[in-house]
């Protein structure tokens, strides 16, 4: 199932597609290691729902779902 | 031999430590010109020769950012001779990233993987020799804050000096981009020295911008390179630098598993169980506020409050150094001018600065804590979405809660707000927050003209309120202008793991903090202190005065006071109590306290509340209190805006820019208020006026915001 990144199950995993948006944000997302073909994990929002956390190449990642809207994923099943 | 090394890296990667490891005393810590970034320089400890140059920590070479802009032309521009590049060990993927981009400028890199320590006590494998091997540079192991490794670092950089180095490229591209590269490497050729081809043949690639206007390509040739480009890039459905960016990740990815091998003990649990409670959807909040209170309760209210009082009323209070001085001075019979200018000029100046010190290093010292643990970064995660609303970011907090206690302190805590912009409009904002030496002003008016109104008590909450609003208000304003617009930048961050601060990194920073600011601010005091002591202790016929009314200052008062009638207290003796409070708040009342012929008042001026209540009515008063809560800051506060801001044109646009706020928003307040009396003057056209202006400067459309899609 195709989505974008803010619109992602809480706790679980999915797999970049691709990364979208103006070129300093799109460069900004992509310099974090948002690279299309990452694993990532969601892992919980902000207790105010928002920005949410997420885990990448075994880092913790934190971006708001504004930034999250440009990168589409594809849901994977739990390994 | 003299030899220039740039330090680069990662946020998070130990780079300060290694700094300070490296340079130790010999450091210099200024701002890149023109911007509020700092930059750190410094003299290696063991080679007065070798000088280390601190840059920005990065995650890239990207044209976009700030600091990343400062590092990439550094590098390109200073030519220093070798690059530190500094690399969590831990997080080996993406600090090669930036390692493939600084090793493609052609200036030679010496790898410092950093954090050994933690690595072996995983018991984690990294396999240097071969990282060394396949990106063509030494690699040195090091643990920066045992000062493990550093002697070897420093030898493997300097040999690379003295070697032969020859740039060779490590990350090939696709075929199809090397051909392209290959072809504007033709075309650039005579313009750039042969070292740097490659990074710049790249940048074209890229479209880099900043490169292309700097290279000043023939439209017509740069027309037929970026035919080729937008090929490619329609038949790989991206952008170039995005095909670029992945395939860098790509070259990392095809080789990190075979040279960090992980244990499959998995050593973040200990940081995801922390963050189930800190982090917690419900508990998150609560604890926050708890931590705050109790940063707040230590460094203002109890251990730093306490040591600033002793330094304020002990060692600088009569009893203590201006008194022996005083009884010194009159024994020696020197002359009255010279105990004035030393006793409550010098003296009186250095005791404005060093008073502030303790509860600074209180502060500092608990914030550094904070920051090292890595639950600052959290606080910007909890709060991030509060502060948006406002233009502002999470990390906003911390200047505006700390600038309660002190507004020095507050305008240096703007430091760890990352975003530039947001940065400079904290430093210019966060001193409207009422500080503890404004306390004394709110209950001289409180007292003075709202005693016994059912309204007293909600003088002082309406100050901290009016503090709040005025920032945020500031904020809306200032960012719809240009000096401010944000750059489109998300926010992303990185979460660290928690760790437990390590004492020795932490007081040394602590330490630089204060002295720098003990350097810088304490000359800006200490001269305007001799000034307006002198200002207000002679005559126009520089004869040394008893009655301040016959001071420069009084007559300077007396004639500026009519700018300050439409806010309703034009008045002398107001107007230079104000220009007192410029040294330092607590002055405003003491001041009032002489004019009125009181030697010494009490803190709230209790002696004066009556002779007050004759020159001012409630609402002057008020618009008194509002215009010196917001106005410039107190000297000292001026001299940390300058440090922090950089630039003395961006110091005089936030005097500016405090000062005009306070007018505007004190005529505000009067001439509406005396609207509502029932007295409608030409200065009830000027209080509307000013609040259309108010109005529209807040609501019109921001031209410099980004388009949301």
């Amino acid at each position: 199932m195709i989505n974008s990144l803010d619109k992602a199950i809480i706790g679980s995993n999915c797999i970049i597609v691709k990364v979208n948006g103006e070129k300093p944000i799109k460069r900004r997302l992509m310099d974090m290691g948002l690279i299309p073909g990452t694993k990532v994990f969601v892992r919980k929002l902000a207790p105010l729902g928002d920005p949410m956390e997420i885990m990448v190449k075994g880092t913790e990642l934190t971006l708001r779902k504004a930034d999250a809207l440009n990168i589409i994923i594809e849901a994977v099943a739990e390994e | 031999m003299k030899m220039k090394i740039a330090l680069a890296g990662n946020p998070n990667s130990g780079k300060t430590t290694l700094f300070n490891a490296l340079t130790g005393n010999n450091q210099h810590i200024a701002n890149w010109p023109g911007v509020t970034v700092e930059k750190k320089e410094g003299k290696l400890r063991s080679n007065k020769d070798i000088t280390i140059i601190d840059l920005p920590g990065i995650y890239s070479l990207s044209p976009y950012s700030l600091e990343e802009v400062i590092s990439r032309d550094y590098i390109i521009n200073e030519n220093p001779d070798v690059i530190i590049n500094i690399i969590d060990g831990s997080n080996l993927e993406r600090n090669l990233y930036l390692t493939t981009q600084l090793i493609e400028t052609g200036v030679p890199v010496v790898i410092a993987i950093n954090m050994m320590d933690v690595i072996a006590k995983k018991k984690d494998v990294i396999k240097s020799d071969l990282i060394a091997k396949v990106l063509n540079c030494p690699v040195i192991e090091i643990t920066a804050l045992k000062s493990e490794g550093t002697k070897e670092l420093i030898d493997a950089a300097i040999k690379l000096k003295e070697s032969d180095y020859q740039f060779r490229p490590v990350v090939w591209y696709s075929k199809e981009i090397e051909a392209i590269i290959t072809d504007i490497v033709k075309l650039i050729e005579t313009k750039v020295e042969s070292d740097k081809l490659r990074w710049f043949s790249i940048k074209v690639f890229e479209k880099d911008e900043k490169v292309l206007l700097d290279l000043n390509l023939d439209p017509k040739i740069l027309e037929s390179i970026n035919q080729r480009i937008s090929e490619y890039e329609t038949a790989h459905d991206d952008d170039s630098e995005a095909l670029i960016t992945s395939e860098r990740y790509a070259f990392i990815n095809r080789f990190v598993n075979k040279v960090y091998l992980k244990n499959k003990l998995k050593s973040q649990d200990i940081s995801h169980k922390i963050d189930k409670v800190l982090t917690n959807k419900y508990l998150g909040l609560p604890i926050f506020v708890l931590i705050i209170f109790l940063v707040y309760y230590l460094a203002i209210s109890t251990v730093g409050g306490f040591l600033t009082d002793y330094v304020n009323e002990v060692i600088f209070g009569a009893g203590g150094l201006p008194g022996i001085v005083t009884s010194w001075l009159e024994a020696m019979n020197a002359w009255p001018w010279l105990q004035g200018v030393l006793v409550d000029g010098i003296i009186g100046g250095i005791g404005a600065v060093l008073g502030f010190l303790p509860q600074m290093f209180v502060l500092f010292l608990l914030l550094g804590i904070l920051e090292e643990s890595g639950y600052m970064a959290r606080i910007a995660f909890i709060l991030d979405k509060i502060f948006r609303k406002f233009g502002l970011s999470g990390k906003s907090f911390f200047p505006m809660l700390v600038s309660t206690g002190c507004g020095i302190p507050g305008i240096m805590a703007a430091r760890t707000i990352e975003e530039e912009n947001n940065r400079k409009v904290m430093i210019m904002t966060t001193t409207f927050m009422p500080c503890g030496a404004k306390l004394p002003i709110i209950a001289l008016i409180a007292g003075a003209m709202f005693r016994g109104s059912p309204i007293q008590w909600l003088i002082a909450p309406s100050a901290y309120l009016l503090g709040i609003a005025t920032i945020i208000i500031s904020s809306i304003i200032l960012k719809k202008f240009k000096g401010f617009a944000g750059k489109a930048a998300p926010f992303i961050m990185e979460l660290p793991d928690y760790h437990l601060p390590r004492v020795k990194s932490l007081l040394f920073h602590v330490y630089h903090k204060l002295k720098s600011f003990v350097k810088k601010a304490g000359t800006i005091i200490l001269l305007a202190s001799v000034i307006v002591w002198f200002l207000s202790n002679f005559s126009w016929t520089l004869q040394l005065i008893d009655n301040p009314e016959q001071s420069i200052l009084a007559g300077i008062g007396k004639t500026v006071d009519i700018i300050f009638s439409p806010l309703g207290w034009g008045n002398w003796k107001a107007t230079v109590a104000t220009f007192t409070g410029l040294i330092a708040k607590e002055n405003v009342v003491g001041t009032f306290g002489v004019l009125y012929g009181f030697a010494e008042v009490s803190e709230s001026g209790a002696e004066i509340w009556t002779l007050l209540s004759v020159d001012f009515t409630p609402l002057s008063a008020y618009s008194f209190l509002v215009f010196n809560l917001i106005c410039a800051p107190c000297i000292a506060a001026i001299g940390a805006i300058k440090r922090e801001m950089g630039s003395k044109k961006w110091t005089w646009i936030a005097i500016g820019f405090q000062t005009g706020m306070a007018y505007i928003i004190a005529l505000i307040i009067y001439q509406i208020g005396m609207m509502f009396t029932g007295v409608f003057t030409i200065g009830s056209v000027f209080g509307i006026i000013a609040l259309i202006v108010m109005i529209y400067l807040i609501f019109r459309p921001n031209k410099y915001m980004r388009m949301q899609k």
